[in-house]
């Protein structure tokens, strides 16, 4: 039988790194492109909310970032596990690499819902389901990064930074179902898979074009990151010492 | 059009603070995340490149003293 499983072509970093240096550019392109669109819809086209005013168009950045929350922090501890278990390199780069844009993503969620908790609840934070856990992924992500930090031994490092990235996802279906599970302040889910959307067309294209903007920008981000992951792990190997003298030759 | 001007525009039906607040902070946060990861890579290719030139000293030494 031919080798038709290639799941390993690009698990080797110096594919990925060309590979990287070849798509950033359009990763950029499209995320700016796909959040200019938003924000255009988002504060010209959509109206403004009966109820809330103009304070609800923090939305448009508020539950992106919140799901760029949990899918990172999902694909973090995916690909530490991954890089635990297969003792692939790059899988562990990868986690190492998600993480600080997982943190942000999730304190930009907090600080949004903040600012959107103060003029609609009448209160900057409450210690409910939802808040509380998305503060503990905070944490999850803070913990994760000055583990992997503080232990020398890069692979040893990746793999107690996976040991904890894979208990800690215990807490992401607890965010998502917070709402349901406990009685909270915070709204329900703004959308679902099995009802119509509650919110008006406009304000449901912002969101979701803004949503793809940070999966190009996260994937963007994180591709830089790897690289300069792979640059000072790997500064040794051939191959990488070779594309460098090219480069400056 | 939602908005009869550009200070209406940037009143935001009075909740300026917050809706300016929130985007400002995203903003700024999504703008340092990739600058420290470019200054990351930048760095980790000079720190290879000072270490091409040691070795390049290296080999020169070893060709005077052979």
């Amino acid at each position: 039988m031919p080798s038709s499983i290639r799941f390993f072509h690009f698990a080797s970093p110096a594919r990925f790194y060309a590979l990287a240096t070849r798509w950033s550019p359009a990763l950029w392109v499209l995320a700016a492109v796909l959040a200019a669109a938003a924000l255009y819809i988002g504060f010209f086209v959509a109206p403004t909310d009966a109820t809330q005013g103009d304070a609800y168009r923090i939305i448009f950045i508020h539950v992106p970032a919140a799901w760029m929350s949990m899918v990172l922090y999902l694909a973090m501890a995916l690909w530490a596990a991954i890089g635990w278990a297969l003792n692939a390199r790059l899988a562990s780069m990868f986690a190492r690499a998600i993480a600080p844009t997982g943190a942000m993503f999730t304190f930009l969620a907090l600080w949004t819902g903040a600012l959107w908790g103060r003029p609609t609840w009448g209160t900057w934070w409450v210690w409910d389901a939802r808040l509380t856990s998305e503060l503990i992924l905070l944490f999850l992500y803070l913990g994760y990064l000055a583990l992997v930090d503080a232990i020398d031994d890069t692979r040893r490092a990746d793999r107690a930074g996976a040991l904890l990235a894979v208990v800690g996802s215990v807490n992401v279906p607890i965010i998502y179902f917070s709402v349901k599970w406990w009685n909270t302040l915070h709204q329900g889910a703004s959308i679902t898979l099995s009802s119509a959307p509650t919110m008006a067309q406009s304000m449901l294209i912002a969101m979701l074009l803004m949503t793809l903007a940070f999966w190009a920008y996260a994937f963007a981000v994180v591709f830089k990151r790897t690289q300069a992951i792979v640059a000072e792990r790997e500064r040794h190997a051939q191959w990488l010492t070779t594309t460098r003298k090219l480069e400056t030759a | 059009m939602t908005w009869a001007s550009a200070s209406d525009f940037f009143a935001m039906g009075g909740y300026a603070v917050y809706v300016w607040g929130a985007y400002g902070v995203t903003a700024a946060c999504m703008l340092i995340d990739p600058i420290l990861a470019a200054r990351r890579h930048r760095q980790a290719l000079r720190d290879m490149d000072d270490e091409f030139e040691a070795d390049d000293d290296l080999d020169a030494t070893a060709g005077v003293l052979s």
